[in-house]
């Protein structure tokens, strides 16, 4: 899930929250240690749980053969009202510290204290048996979350509601769509009402209008709990998140208040190699070079600073007129904004010889942020992709503003007084 | 419902690397609590289990009757074709050979149930915190189940071989549940190291094979040593023998060897609880590793 799911627009705010209650979840320097080669792992488990039998009060403290710290020296706070956001790379350790917290494994080294109850949508539909119907799995799998009985029967037709399965709930599951059986699974952990929230990403499921529902249910349950947030979405992040941990390699690596900085750290720690060519050859991007107010080869402007893109590549002679594109990614890799020649109206002569372009952009009004620029060029109606650079240079957008969305328009704005008669747009601002 | 949290105190949890042990009385609690709390989730598992089992079964339950059935068939047959020698019975050896191998059969279905169960719930164990005695209630839930079937060919035995109803039926039933219990021990005991290796279950059912024929199931307990060694060694010589002649004869032959191996029984079942525990955390540890 790369962007806003469409039908949420009901961001709440962080300061809605009911705050009380003091520390619902206390982590202290909490640790864990993995195994890498499965026999040996085998054969750890079989000395742990010795240890474990004989009373021993600590575990080894150092890594044995082929271990690793899968966590290390994790440590927070998180009140009732707080939403923490957990983001990292695959591997950094965000799901094995969610593990530790719901009780599922025990910590190598530190303390997790945790108080109230604990609901985690982690896995849905838990427990499902594809030969039983919808409904008797309801039961299966609200009995394996704690739900008792009486509440499901009171709940039943709310959760068919939710689900939208009415026609189905008495088919076995096996023959739903796998978008029912998620919703079936949502539909019914939608109903704990837990003071300790953990939540891993499985959440952004079926199609939009449904995944708008999710949020919608997640944020009631979010209102009166602690919450840990699993994603790799940043914009779901920054929305629910008051607090950001960064992990890597199983630490963590910030840890902090401030969401937007915490998720620039991410990126500027996400050193993908994202840049590959790819076309049909007839036309080679030679060299590209960004200049803004003067500085040559720059990678990094200020909000709403000028930028001079230059441009070389060679086009096959048989092309007479190519188009060019320059697009911006964000980190992400989604597209946000695009130039092209051809839009432009920009008639583009191949010469045969090697083509130099001076693209100028006024004002780039993208957020502060790191963005990919992919070159393309393509023949004059856009039916061939000639040449595709991804990812051909990184630049760096300063600034202190950081809006909701990636581009901000340019607009005109006039306040009217009270008594003004006119009607064409006063509400602009 | 969380209006009432706030004002209720909020139960506290703490994980740490120390051994539960090291508290007993606070995981004496827990366990008493999560067996209360297990009991609603054991109940939905097992509905659940036994349904798709026979939904999705076009003989149903033939399957619980066909197994002690042809084994007794089988011993039936080679004895009165006097390939093997059984000593003289009580009662008839037909019913005598069915009975043996029905208990022996549900003695196996318990054992093997914990880690049935509990390798089966491997996916909800590596995400969902909840009581894991449920899983093993659950099981033997099942077999209970698989017995009560079973139970059928014992009336049948009694009706065609006109055995003598005496009081020692509903007690034989105790008999019967102290045998699920035994199985539900040695079925637990293995648990632990049968999810880490799967070496345990193909060992588990190599040695159930072997331990059939050290059992007198289809034979009468020896007398003479040192054959009689296998009534005195064996745990589940004493149960199954009592069970059988209970039901058949009306009297325990060996009161003093059931009664120890019940004791044994229960003091083990409580400790093979505690470790399965202890060993649940570790377990997940590896499956999800």
């Amino acid at each position: 899930m790369g962007c806003l799911p469409l039908g949420y627009t009901h961001p709440r705010r962080k300061d809605e929250r009911v705050s009380s209650s003091g520390v619902l979840i206390k982590a202290d320097n909490v640790s864990k240690k993995f195994c890498r080669r499965l026999k040996r792992a085998l054969w750890y488990g079989a000395k742990d749980l010795t240890s474990e039998l004989l009373g021993r009060r600590t575990r080894r403290k150092g890594l044995r053969t082929d271990e690793f710290w899968a966590l290390r020296d994790v440590s927070f706070e998180l009140t009732r009202g707080e939403c923490l956001g957990l983001i990292g790379r695959n591997g950094a350790g965000k799901s094995t510290l969610l593990k530790m917290l719901n009780g599922l494994i025990k910590p190598d080294r530190g303390k997790i204290m945790i108080r109230g109850r604990v609901g985690a949508l982690i896995e849905l539909g838990t427990g499902f048996n594809p030969i039983l119907t919808g409904r008797e799995n309801i039961y299966v799998n609200a009995a394996v979350l704690g739900i008792p009985k009486g509440e499901v029967d009171k709940k039943l037709d709310s959760v068919i509601e939710f689900a939208e399965i009415h026609d189905f709930i008495d088919t076995p599951v096996q023959n739903y769509s796998s978008g029912m059986k998620v919703r079936l699974g949502f539909a019914i952990a939608a109903q704990l009402q837990p003071d300790v929230l953990l939540i891993d990403e499985v959440l952004a499921v079926g199609d939009v209008g449904f995944r708008a529902k999710c949020f919608n249910a997640i944020d009631k349950m979010t209102r009166n709990a602690a919450v840990i947030l699993v994603s790799h979405s940043m914009a779901t992040i920054s929305r629910i998140c008051s607090r950001i941990i960064v992990m890597n390699d199983g630490k963590a690596v910030y840890n902090d208040n401030d969401v937007p900085r915490g998720i620039e750290y991410y990126y500027s720690k996400l050193n993908c190699q994202t840049s590959f060519l790819t076309g049909n050859g007839r036309a080679t991007i030679v060299k590209m070079r960004m200049d803004s107010k003067g500085r040559k080869g720059i990678q990094t402007i200020r909000y709403r600073d000028e930028l001079r893109v230059h441009l070389w590549a060679s086009v096959d002679q048989m092309i007479t007129y190519p188009t060019f594109s320059i697009a911006f990614h964000n980190q992400e890799l989604y597209p946000i904004s695009q130039w092209s020649s051809l839009y432009q109206g920009v008639r583009i002569k191949n010469t045969g010889s090697i083509l130099h372009l001076q693209i100028d952009f006024n004002e780039i009004n993208l957020n502060p942020s790191v963005y990919y620029i992919t070159v393309t060029i393509l023949d004059g109606d856009q039916r061939e992709v000639l040449a595709k650079s991804f990812s051909i240079e990184k630049i760096q957008i300063l600034g202190d503003f950081v809006a909701h969305c990636p581009v901000q328009l340019v607009a005109q704005c006039t306040v009217h007084p009270p008594n003004d008669q006119h009607h064409h747009a006063p509400s602009a601002c | 419902m969380n209006e009432n949290a706030i004002t209720k105190p909020l139960p506290v949890v703490v994980h740490t690397p120390e051994s539960k042990l090291r508290s007993p009385m606070a995981m004496a609690k827990e366990m008493w609590h999560d067996l209360l709390a297990s009991r609603e989730l054991a109940w939905r598992l097992m509905v659940r289990d036994i349904s798709a089992q026979y939904r999705q079964s076009f003989l149903g339950v033939f399957w619980a009757f066909l197994p002690p059935i042809a084994m007794a068939m089988v011993f039936v047959v080679l004895n009165s074709r006097k390939v093997i020698n059984i000593t003289e019975t009580n009662i008839p050896y037909p019913a005598f050979a069915m009975f043996g191998t029905v208990l022996w059969q549900v003695f196996v279905d318990s054992l093997n149930a914990p880690l049935k169960v509990v390798t089966a719930a491997k996916p909800m164990l590596a995400k969902i915190n909840f009581p894991k005695e449920a899983l093993i209630l659950s099981g033997v839930g099942q077999t209970l189940f698989n017995l009560s079937i079973k139970l059928v060919i014992l009336m049948v035995v009694f009706v065609i071989f006109k055995i003598p109803v005496t009081w020692g039926v509903p007690l034989s039933i105790l008999a019967i549940l102290d045998l699920v219990l035994l199985g539900t021990m040695f079925g637990l005991l293995i648990t632990p190291a049968g999810v880490l290796y799967t070496d345990v279950a193909r060992g588990v059912s190599l040695i159930t094979g072997l331990w059939f024929f050290v059992t007198p199931v289809v034979y009468p307990s020896p007398k003479n040593f040192p054959f009689s060694l296998l009534a005195t060694l064996n745990p589940v010589s004493p149960i199954l023998v009592g069970a059988r002649d209970l039901a058949t004869e009306g009297v325990l032959h060996n009161p003093v060897a059931f009664f120890i191996v019940t004791f044994i029984m229960l003091v083990v079942l409580m400790i093979t609880w505690v470790v399965y525990r202890l060993a649940i955390p570790i377990l997940v540890e590896r499956m999800s590793a």
